[in-house]
């Protein structure tokens, strides 16, 4: 084997090819898990802690990419934005702030009625809003696969990756309420 | 258990090469070493047959006493005799909670504070060095040889301040430490091991002044951590202070002098732990002063006015919880480690939050000691490839640096698993702006001032351009040992600056080297032959790991690569039976540098491998 091909495999891989899965949304979790473990105990420090500093180095690298790459397949936003990106759609989660009004109007609702649930101390009224919001994200979620792997919509795919952002971050905060509610 | 199964030769050390590792739980009220010896992990005991070694320091004038003998003398010399020392660590003297009832003589330094003894100044890192450097003594008289190396446990919950110092202190006592572990996850590969569990386990650990509460999922050989919370100064003793307090009040007494505070404080902790097991407890003393306590507690008392600690373990246990994003229903098991989680009342509210019995079929006190040992001997390849795990563990708070108005942008959330690097692009905000301070912390508030600072350090020397031009790319990276390097870079101009995030708490490399050379001042020969010893132990692992790994993987090379590998090879071998250390450490950095791209190779190799693996079991 030439040094090269060696080279390319850690530098310009998709993560979708490191972990020798086909680039779709809709991903089988377990193959993913069970490739990602069988690569972790190659590449794992803890099996070069004996290792020249070298190994040990590249170990180090090599760990480093593989989570890196298994928290973004993992994640249904950073997965969906890896994705389009590999397609040459940028998500632009910074610069693309431009979403549908209907949409934003009911993040402000949601948000506003976070705050009143943390007046109030309501945790139930928390429990309740996450179990929506549950459902709201797996729909989106469904919707992002089918205008990727199937109609191959990488720009609308890309407004419904921003509105799961959206949520995602709605989602931090109703974690960050329950700690102002205990 | 079913363990993943690696087919390629090469790792596995021959028999023979047995190497002595230990695994170090350094505790905040008691420390331990264990060992895996013919395949079972024990607890080693001093020569009186104690495993437990009391985390207790006392400084005379010329002499050191640790554990027991300083137990003794903690009454009667209390401002030399250090307790909980571990509160301390990699922390300033505004962080610790209840200075007011240590009876030392805190000198307020940068970072970290020290303590003046009978035997100078002494920092947290010297005096947990001592504690290890005795349990260090009594492997190798056990054992019968130097230490390979050494798993040293810290509480999940340690910031990057709290594990480096802990690392420092196990250089300072002369230890290889292979890793820094988790308690928790030390006392899941104990219990996981020992019982083949699958599923979702929780570890509620209480220690002597440190709460961790870390989910994991266990399956086929893998122990992966969740997600991980806790509390670094919260612990056992708070159960003591309580009880003191409590006493001081009900006795009406007024300020005590350091060797009654102490006295009465020892007095508590024996209550608490009476009260374990019986329905009261006497709490009696004679003071300095004369006075005579006389004292009754009964548990409902002592449940009352340590109900807020206990309440306070579950804020962590819900926050986990919701990291991980899971319920008390998927939770299979909860194992209790420490040995506060004896009271009756955590037992109670633990098994009442997770609606199930939590799991003590293991000793609390050993439980992580064990744990750490079973990973020592993992890591020091003792064991074959196939019988081994892999552990997956994750960063317990948020890594970020300061931004515009003392906010912080988080670069590497908290529960990321590690290693893991992170980069982030910043720019200038002034026309010509030619530096740039990077700020470091870790936390999860969002201002800079209720965040942990970890260092401090200026990127200089950007060319000028105009606000918003430069692209300043920082990049963090958290090793296996769960400490953090950061690197700042600026994107035009190649400029860049590197910090290991250690000084600032001001114990550098040069630092301990000098602590080093200090404590061999009087034994000149001593320190070469230590010297000479440890650089003979290091070439001679890097000799076996090279030769390992051209025994499996030399067809990864050309004839010349591989011949130029050799002679490097066997340089090293040939100044290992000589007495020139240097010579020795030369020739590794040599044989280290020859080998970079052959690593590179075999890592890749072996990634390759794995893929191929899965191929042919999906046909």
């Amino acid at each position: 084997m030439s040094a090269g091909a060696a080279k390319a495999l850690t530098s310009s891989s998709s993560h979708f090819e490191l972990f020798g899965l086909p680039p779709s949304y809709v991903l089988d979790k377990d193959r993913l898990e069970a490739a990602y473990r069988d690569i972790q105990s190659r590449v794992h420090p803890d099996r070069f802690a004996h290792a020249g500093d070298a190994e040990r180095r590249a170990s180090l690298q090599w760990t480093t990419r593989v989570n890196e790459a298994y928290r973004t397949l993992k994640d249904p936003v950073q997965r969906g934005k890896h994705l389009l990106e590999l397609h040459g759609v940028d998500v632009a989660f910074e610069t693309n702030t431009q979403m549908p009004t209907e949409f934003l109007m009911q993040q402000l609702e949601l948000r506003e009625e976070l705050d009143a649930a943390i007046q109030k101390k309501d945790a139930a009224a928390l429990d309740a809003m996450r179990a929506r919001l549950v459902s709201q994200k797996e729909m989106i979620q469904e919707e992002i696969g089918e205008s990727i792997d199937a109609k191959k919509d990488y720009a609308g795919a890309a407004e419904l990756v921003r509105k799961l952002m959206f949520l995602s971050k709605l989602d931090d905060e109703i974690d960050l309420a329950y700690e102002a509610v205990e | 258990m079913a363990l993943l199964q690696i087919s390629e030769p090469g790792h596995a050390p021959a028999p023979h090469q047995h190497r002595l590792a230990v695994g170090i739980d350094l505790g905040t009220t008691n420390s331990l070493v264990a060992t895996v010896r013919s395949g079972v992990a024990t607890v080693l005991p001093d020569a009186q047959g104690r495993p437990l070694l009391p985390s207790i320091v006392r400084y005379g004038l010329g002499k050191i006493e640790v554990g027991y003998a300083a137990q003794a003398r903690q009454s009667d010399d209390p401002k030399n005799t250090i307790v909980s020392v571990k509160r301390f660590m990699g922390r300033g003297l505004k962080d610790v909670a209840h200075v007011e009832n240590a009876p030392y003589d805190f000198v307020d330094a940068p970072g970290m504070v020290q303590i003046r003894t009978a035997s100078g100044v002494k920092t947290p890192v010297e005096v947990s060095a001592e504690i290890l450097k005795v349990l260090r003594e009594r492997a190798e008289l056990s054992l019968g040889g130097p230490l390979s190396g050494a798993v040293i446990t810290v509480p999940a919950y340690f910031d990057d301040a709290q594990r480096q110092a802990t690392k420092d202190a196990g250089q300072l006592a002369g230890l290889n430490v292979l890793r820094l572990l988790n308690e928790p996850t030390a006392a899941a590969i104990a219990y996981g091991l020992e019982n083949a569990s699958e599923g979702i386990y929780a570890v509620y650990d209480l220690g002597g002044g440190t709460f961790d509460l870390s989910i994991l999922k266990l399956s086929k050989g893998v122990f992966e951590v969740v997600a991980t919370s806790g509390d670094s100064m919260l612990g056992g003793d708070d159960f003591d202070q309580r009880l003191f307090c409590w006493a001081v009040e009900e006795a009406k007494l007024p300020p005590l002098s350091p060797r009654d505070m102490r006295l009465l404080q020892v007095r508590s902790r024996e209550a608490k732990e009476y009260l374990t097991f019986h329905g009261e407890a006497p709490i009696t003393a004679r003071l300095s002063t004369g006075d005579v306590i006389d004292l009754k507690i009964d548990t409902e008392t002592f449940c009352g006015i340590t109900q807020t600690l206990v309440q306070k373990t579950l804020v962590p246990v819900r926050k986990a919880l919701r990291d991980a994003g899971l319920t008390v229903e998927d939770v299979k098991g909860v194992v209790m480690v420490g040995g506060a989680t004896r009271m009756p009342q955590i037992q109670r509210a633990v098994g009442e939050f997770f609606k199930r019995d939590p799991l003590n079929n293991l000793d609390p006190d050993k439980v992580v000691a064990l744990g750490a040992a079973m990973q020592a001997n993992v890591l020091a390849g003792n064991k074959p490839q196939g019988e081994d795990w892999l552990l997956l563990d994750v960063i317990p708070l948020s890594l970020g640096i300061e931004t515009m108005g003392g906010l912080v942008e988080k670069i590497i959330p908290r529960n990321t698993t590690i290693p893991a690097a992170r980069a982030q692009e910043f720019t200038t905000f002034k026309d010509g702006q030619t530096g740039m301070s990077v700020h470091v912390v870790q936390g999860e508030r969002e201002l800079v001032s209720d965040c942990r600072s970890l260092a401090r350090f200026e990127l200089k020397g950007i060319p000028p351009m105009a606000a918003g031009a430069a692209r300043i790319r920082v990049t963090f990276q958290v090793d296996a040992d769960g400490l953090l390097s950061v690197t700042a870079k600026e994107g035009t101009s190649g400029v860049e600056a590197s910090v290991n995030v250690k000084p600032s708490y001001g114990l550098g490399d040069a630092d301990i080297e000098r602590m080093l050379r200090d404590s061999f001042e009087h034994a000149r020969e001593d320190m070469h032959a230590r010297a000479l010893a440890e650089q003979r132990v290091e070439g001679q692992r890097l000799v076996e790991a090279t030769r390992s790994a051209l025994a499996a993987d030399k067809s990864l090379l050309s004839d010349d690569e591989a011949t130029a590998i050799e002679q490097t090879l066997a340089e090293l071998e040939k100044l290992i039976g000589g007495t020139d250390h240097r010579a020795i450490k030369r020739a590794a950095d040599a044989l280290n540098k020859a080998t970079e791209e052959f690593a590179a190779r075999r890592m890749d190799a072996g990634v390759r491998r794995a893929l191929a693996g899965k191929k042919i079991g999906n046909l």
